[in-house]
């Protein structure tokens, strides 16, 4: 007892062990995460919003270690917003997307975190794009995180091209919802992010208002 | 032009001096057995609330299993507006705040603003986040700026929460508890005193880590009020603190006088100058 130096979650690092899924449709994108952040055996933050802004109509998905994932979104913000003014203009999907996938590349063995980036602009519409490892390629929907593993088979089946926004939104919480039924690592509430042509929609559905499931 | 960002960029790659003297340090101690750093095996927890934040810590710091600072103390001094509860490695608690208020203090003189406490929290993410884990600081920094009242925790791996209420240290989940048990949004000042105080104290009854006294720093745009201590221990010791004895305690039994023989070998005047 006395040979320990505190606890051991206090030195372990902080993993963000989540679900967290972006889909598009016609003319926009959804982006949905739970909000646990776990340490060990500990939940370190049970309110954490994992969506985060790379810019106006640019969200990104964290997962993996939260140091690493918040930091290269901080980053990627800074250069996003460089790189606005640069052109004038609002920043493609694309390039934000690229600015995650250069640092994950780069530093591939040093970092451990996955962003899904999604959003909207003017030239592709809706586009959703994974970089895990330091790839960079675009899907219709994808999801990660250690809760994805537990839905795959449901989003396969499940997904269909051309839904409607109010149809992915559902989409979106039936899939963390499932998610956070089965992964220990995921759970608190979903953060459900829409963007579209004409802005960006936040919102939080609590634990009691996800949809229920044959065993609840 | 002086920049009001005073940090210079660092240099690239990290800072490995201090594992040749570690690796002679453990020669001295045979068998490895160097002495452990001193940890502040802590609770610390703070709660926004109505006009402000409150801010609570014990006041143990232990060295393995001796007490080595009764009355540490935990809550540190960023900038007027800005306190910082620390756990963790006592030593990196501590430097690490006060290079934090050094620099807040730089950027206060240039720019003729207060900090605000996104800002402290923002270096204190880079540098803990460059240094990869190895500062062991596990901090929760409490403010009030023209923007609102904010309590945020950054960890040793550089990750930031932003929440309401949270407690940190190896008494954390006892206190926790309280906290989630008491915690509503937009309490009132002695509630939230109240709450804090109890949530440090269940720190204190159900870890070992913790233990002494309780210090509570309330903040709000009027000002900070540090009160240390909030609680004292019930189990206080009377130690009188100072041995001082009147001439004759100790009985003289034989007394010898030498007088030395000093001479004058040389004397020089040196005028001052008082222009």
């Amino acid at each position: 007892m006395f040979e320990e130096t505190g606890p051991v979650w206090l030195s372990e690092e902080v993993k963000t062990g989540t679900t967290i899924i972006a889909i598009e449709f016609d003319g926009g994108v959804v982006l949905g995460s739970d909000s646990r952040v776990s340490a060990g055996a500990s939940v370190v933050n049970r309110v954490m919003n994992k969506l985060s802004p790379l810019h106006d109509k640019i969200y990104c998905a964290l997962s993996g270690s939260a140091a690493d994932a918040q930091t290269i979104a901080e980053i990627v913000n800074y250069q996003l917003d460089v790189h606005s003014i640069e052109i004038g203009e609002d920043p493609q999907v694309r390039s934000a997307a690229t600015l995650v996938r250069n640092i994950s590349y780069k530093y591939k063995e040093e970092l451990s975190a996955h962003l899904i980036v999604a959003g909207w602009d003017r030239r592709d519409g809706g586009q959703v794009f994974a970089t895990l490892k330091g790839l960079l390629t675009r899907q219709p929907f994808a999801v990660g995180g250690s809760g994805s593993s537990y839905v795959y088979g449901f989003v396969d089946a499940e997904y269909h091209k051309g839904m409607r926004k109010e149809e992915c939104q559902q989409f979106v919480v039936n899939t963390l919802s499932l998610a956070m039924n089965r992964d220990g690592s995921s759970g608190g509430v979903a953060y459900i992010v829409t963007i579209d042509e004409h802005g960006t929609e936040e919102k939080v559905v609590l634990g009691n208002q996800l949809p229920t499931f044959f065993d609840q | 032009m002086a920049l009001s960002n005073i940090f210079e960029t660092p240099a690239p790659g990290f800072n490995f001096d201090n594992t040749a003297r570690n690796a002679a340090l453990e020669g001295l101690f045979d068998g490895g057995n160097t002495p452990k750093p001193m940890k502040t095996g802590t609770t610390i927890a703070g709660v926004v609330f109505k006009d402000g934040v409150v801010l609570g810590a014990d006041t143990r710091a232990t060295s393995d299993e001796v007490v080595a600072d009764k009355m540490c103390a935990k809550i540190h001094y960023i900038s007027p507006n800005i306190y910082c509860c620390g756990a963790g490695t006592a030593a990196d608690t501590e430097k690490t705040t006060d290079l934090l208020s050094s620099n807040l203090t730089i950027f206060s003189l240039n720019s003729g603003r207060n900090p605000r406490v996104v800002m402290a929290v923002n270096i204190l993410q880079d540098m803990l986040y460059r240094y990869r884990g190895q500062i062991g600081a596990n901090l929760i920094l409490g403010g009030v700026d023209c923007t609102g009242n904010h309590l945020y925790t950054v960890g040793p791996y550089g990750d930031v929460d932003k929440v309401p209420y949270l407690s940190m240290g190896s008494g954390d989940l006892a206190a926790l508890g309280i906290l989630e048990d008491g915690f509503k949004p937009d309490l009132e000042l002695e509630p939230a005193k109240e709450l804090v105080r109890a949530a440090i104290q269940a720190g204190i009854m159900n870890d070992l880590g913790s233990g002494n006294n309780i210090d509570i720093c309330v903040i709000t745009k009027q000002g900070v009020d540090y009160i240390r201590p909030y609680r004292e221990s019930q189990y206080k010791d009377n130690r009188k603190m100072k041995y001082k004895y009147r001439p004759g305690t100790t009985p003289v039994l034989t007394e010898k006088v030498v007088p030395l023989k000093l001479e004058v070998v040389l004397e020089t005047v040196q005028k001052m100058e008082t222009a």
